[in-house]
């Protein structure tokens, strides 16, 4: 259909058939007033402030409901239109407690802005305003009424975004306010995207209400440390203080999507049981030393049993950067001379890499999962473990009506837009797979999404069933943390170098370094292996770099306070290969990144493996791991590049025995989440996986 | 939750009568029944219709607050209801609810200590050609007048 023709304030404006008046004067730069129409959601003309002039009709139009019709002539700034505006706010107002002063949303208010720019300066009511008491629905949401507005935002974003179906309207007319799904508290998600999308301070944040002025912080754009995500969270900083994170300017790849992680489980970072000076063992006991003791007894130590040729094994993180992945690898191999390096690996990344040998375009990215037309997904409870795929795959439905297939072990949230779904037992992914042959042979194209379900040789033949279905089939191989695939690519595995290159001298796997009896030094950055496993070697010297005293920390002889990624620069790649730039919004006394720790530890034993600033690693990363020469404006500017998969066979066995998924719910991650008092204060901490629908 | 084997043989019959996925479409009339049978709308009721027609509880609150005819609090036996709108309004309904609240001695949608009256001020209740009208529970009175009011609620009194 060719594009429709009509005049928005004496301009000529040219739109797609069915656009709303609303978007198609977004298009010349005319702003139509709104509060409740919401981009991606439905409709809903509550709030009347979008009302236009429309040529030949009599009465004033909403502009979020009226598409756009050849030969239209509206007009949006006409004294009729003005007057009307004025009258909305008016009756918006009629109950408003006018608060401002108090109120959290105070200075970044779209009422407060409204008012300003089309209200009347004056209020024709004089009657007494209805008041209603503030309310607490759960430790993060809480609920004043009569600031609300009832633009039904909270509503449908629950609804609509989250599939929780969480909040509804009670009562009529004056009396109506926004209730929650338990008469009096919520059980839901928890993830305050209801918050976020308030217009007004009706909906505020138990971690930030009162707490601040909006333009008190500076506002740090960087990437969520729980999830293999990677959204983007805004953190408020005040006084070297996270306040907030959000996403309110919906940057970065997951636009104003953030769960109860990214929004509110920053608080681990202040912490009173955080890591602010080094210990050292002394007497059998950790003490507190100074950097300068900490750092020399391990230099002296590391170079003593590498010049008796003792043995090394190193453990690396799934939360640090790249860099730090890199650089620690580099460390590894160059100055300790060991090929014993491995982490926590939660999925089965490199098998899928050899497995599309030779295919380009065959790793999904996060917007595939919103734009391509089908989308299947294996063994996993995506809403838990995976809260910005599970969005971009229910907004695919509503948006393109994606058709969404199932196979998992128990109830996920996404069965109730699935076309087909299979409850499956764990083992037999693949063969009822299998059964969904026909019906994905008529899709136009596929997304595959698989969970640890799927390894080794398993991964194998699901690319060999997708190819053989003879559509365009993408992948993705779901991680558990925020850099498990960086850490995988950055060559921290004992048979793999950065960008899967193959090692000549295979050094020792995650099971056989805790089993070694004869290891010498064992350095963990950033994990807790011994939390579940015990370390084989009585005599071996352990270095561990941790933010807290874990399992594995109690057993070391020095320990590094870690800085945490709120703190620190560098970069980050999620589950779907995409880089992006970690920005550092404040700093913790006594704590240093882990690249510096590393880079301060060679120089100490007097091993120069290069200079360990984040973008001089970064420059070597984009030159010598295959993959990453990734265009650096988008990533510099704050935005997701996605590396280009390995061209060519992945020379080693992934150790499929190895792999396994954390588990995590939305309110569990791993050992931060251990760590954050807010996400395990909420009702529905710690969940489960395959619970299905809450009631 | 279980009601009178007449009522569960209406909702059964009620669940049935509607297309397939579509039980959502029972919530107002089940929600009638019910309260007749228990009084008003509990807490507990809420769930249970929600639960029967396959809605959350809060969707079924969400109607429960928007009808006026539902009611969450106890009324009293005889729930006496007195128009207001236009035609009774002319004809002297107001002052007929001013009237009704000194005889029972409570305002609207309050209920006698006793719990044998509650009154409540209405929109039309379709009786406007004999105006001013009173509903008391699911009975018609026309052409109410103050003294026949008073005799009416007598009368209700005395019997009970």
């Amino acid at each position: 259909m060719s594009d429709i023709n009509l005049t928005i304030d004496g301009q000529a404006v040219k739109a797609a058939p069915g656009t709303l008046v609303i978007n198609a004067a977004k298009q010349v730069g005319i702003e139509i007033p709104s509060f409740c129409y919401y981009d991606g959601l439905q409709s809903v003309a509550a709030c009347r402030m979008c009302l236009v002039e429309i040529e030949k009709t009599p009465k004033l139009q909403v502009a979020c409901t009226t598409p756009v019709a050849e030969g239209m002539v509206v007009r949006t700034e006409s004294p009729t239109v003005r007057e009307a505006r004025k009258g909305t706010i008016e009756f918006l107002l009629t109950n408003h407690p006018l608060d401002c002063p108090v109120c959290d949303k105070g200075g970044e208010c779209e009422l407060q802005d409204m008012t300003f720019r089309y209200g009347a300066g004056e209020s024709r009511f004089v009657e007494q305003k209805l008041h209603v008491d503030e309310q607490q629905w759960s430790p993060v949401v809480f609920f004043d009424a009569p600031r609300c507005i009832l633009c039904y935002r909270c509503v449908r974003v629950c609804d609509e975004g989250m599939g929780v179906n969480a909040l509804g309207v009670i009562n009529r007319g004056a009396h109506a306010e926004i209730a929650p799904n338990h008469f009096d508290h919520l059980e839901c998600d928890e993830c305050g995207m209801c918050i976020d999308i308030c217009p007004v301070g009706a909906l505020t944040s138990g971690m930030y209400r009162y707490k601040t002025r909006p333009w008190e912080m500076h506002h740090v754009g960087t990437i969520c440390t729980h999830c293999s995500n990677g959204c983007k969270t805004t953190l408020g900083v005040r006084n070297n203080q996270i306040i907030r994170g959000n996403n309110r300017d919906q940057s970065g790849i997951n636009g104003e999507f953030l769960c109860i992680k990214g929004r509110y489980a920053f608080d681990f970072v202040h912490s009173p049981e955080r890591l602010q000076s080094p210990m050292l063992r002394k007497n059998g006991a950790l003490e507190p030393v100074s950097w300068a003791e900490a750092l020399s007894a391990v230099a002296q130590k590391l170079k003593e049993v590498k010049a008796r040729g003792g043995k090394f094994a190193v453990i690396g993180s799934n939360h640090t950067t790249n860099e730090e992945n890199y650089y620690l690898q580099k460390f590894a191999r160059e100055a300790l001379g060991t090929a014993s390096i491995d982490h926590h690996r939660t999925g089965d990344v490199p098998t899928l890499l050899d497995a599309l040998s030779g295919k380009t375009g065959a790793l999904a990215t996060t917007d595939d999962l919103y734009n391509r037309k089908a989308i299947l997904v294996i063994g996993s409870d995506l809403s838990q473990q995976h809260p910005f795929l599970a969005f971009q795959i229910r907004a695919n439905y509503r948006h393109h009506n994606a058709h969404i297939y199932t196979v998992t072990a128990g109830p996920v949230r996404e069965q109730k837009q699935a076309v087909r779904s299979i409850m499956t037992i764990p083992g037999q992914e693949l063969e009822d797979v299998e059964s969904l042959r026909d019906q994905l042979k008529a899709e136009p194209e596929l997304v595959i999404v698989f969970g640890d379900a799927i390894k080794g040789d398993g991964v194998h033949k699901l690319v060999a069933f997708g190819d053989s279905l003879g559509i365009p089939v993408k992948y993705v191989c779901l991680v558990d943390y925020s850099n498990s695939r960086g850490a995988s690519d950055m060559g921290l595995s004992p048979r793999l170098g950065p960008g899967y290159r193959p090692v000549s001298e295979p050094g020792l796997a995650y099971d056989e370094i805790l089993a070694a009896a004869d290891l010498d030094v064992f350095w963990v950055v950033g994990a807790n292996p011994l939390k579940q496993n015990a370390l084989a070697s009585e005599k071996a010297f352990v270095v561990v770099n941790e933010m807290f005293l874990t399992e594995t920390a109690l057993r070391a002889d020095v320990v590094f306070p870690a800085a945490s990624a709120y703190e620190k620069n560098g970069t980050v790649t999620n589950v779907c290969g995409e880089v992006q730039r970690l920005k550092a919004g404040l700093q913790v006394m006594g704590t240093k990144p882990d690249l510096e720790i590393i880079g301060l530890v060679s120089k100490e034993m007097g091993i120069n493996i290069g200079i360990w600033t984040h973008d001089k690693v970064f420059d070597e990363i984009r030159t010598s791991v295959h993959g990453y020469n990734i265009p650096l404006p988008i990533v510099a500017s704050g935005g997701a590049a996605q590396t280009t998969p390995v061209n060519g066979h992945v020379p080693a066995s992934s150790r499929p025995d190895l792999i396994q998924s954390s588990r995590d719910t939305l309110f569990t991650s791993g050992s931060l989440g251990r760590y954050s008092k807010t996400l395990s204060s909420v009702l529905e901490a710690p969940g489960g996986l395959y619970s299905g629908e809450r009631p | 939750m279980t009601f009178s084997p007449e009522l569960e043989a209406r909702f059964a019959k009620m669940l049935e009568s509607y297309p397939p996925g579509r039980t959502r479409s029972a919530v107002v009339p089940m929600l009638l029944y019910a309260q007749d049978e228990v009084g008003h709308i509990s807490h507990e009721l809420i769930e249970e219709v929600a639960r029967r027609c396959k809605v959350t509880p809060l969707q079924v609150d969400e109607v429960v607050g928007y009808y006026s005819m539902l009611h969450k609090k106890p009324q009293g036996k005889v729930h006496v209801q007195v128009c207001t709108n236009i035609s009774c309004l002319i004809d002297g309904g107001e002052e007929l609810f001013q009237h009704a609240s000194k005889t029972l001695g409570i305002g609207n949608k309050e209920t006698t200590p006793d719990g044998q009256f509650s009154l409540e001020e209405v929109e039309c209740i379709g009786a406007c050609s004999w105006a001013p009208a009173i509903q008391m529970n699911y009975d018609f009175h026309h052409h109410v007048t103050p003294e026949k009011l008073d005799k009416l609620i007598d009368e209700l009194r005395r019997k009970q």
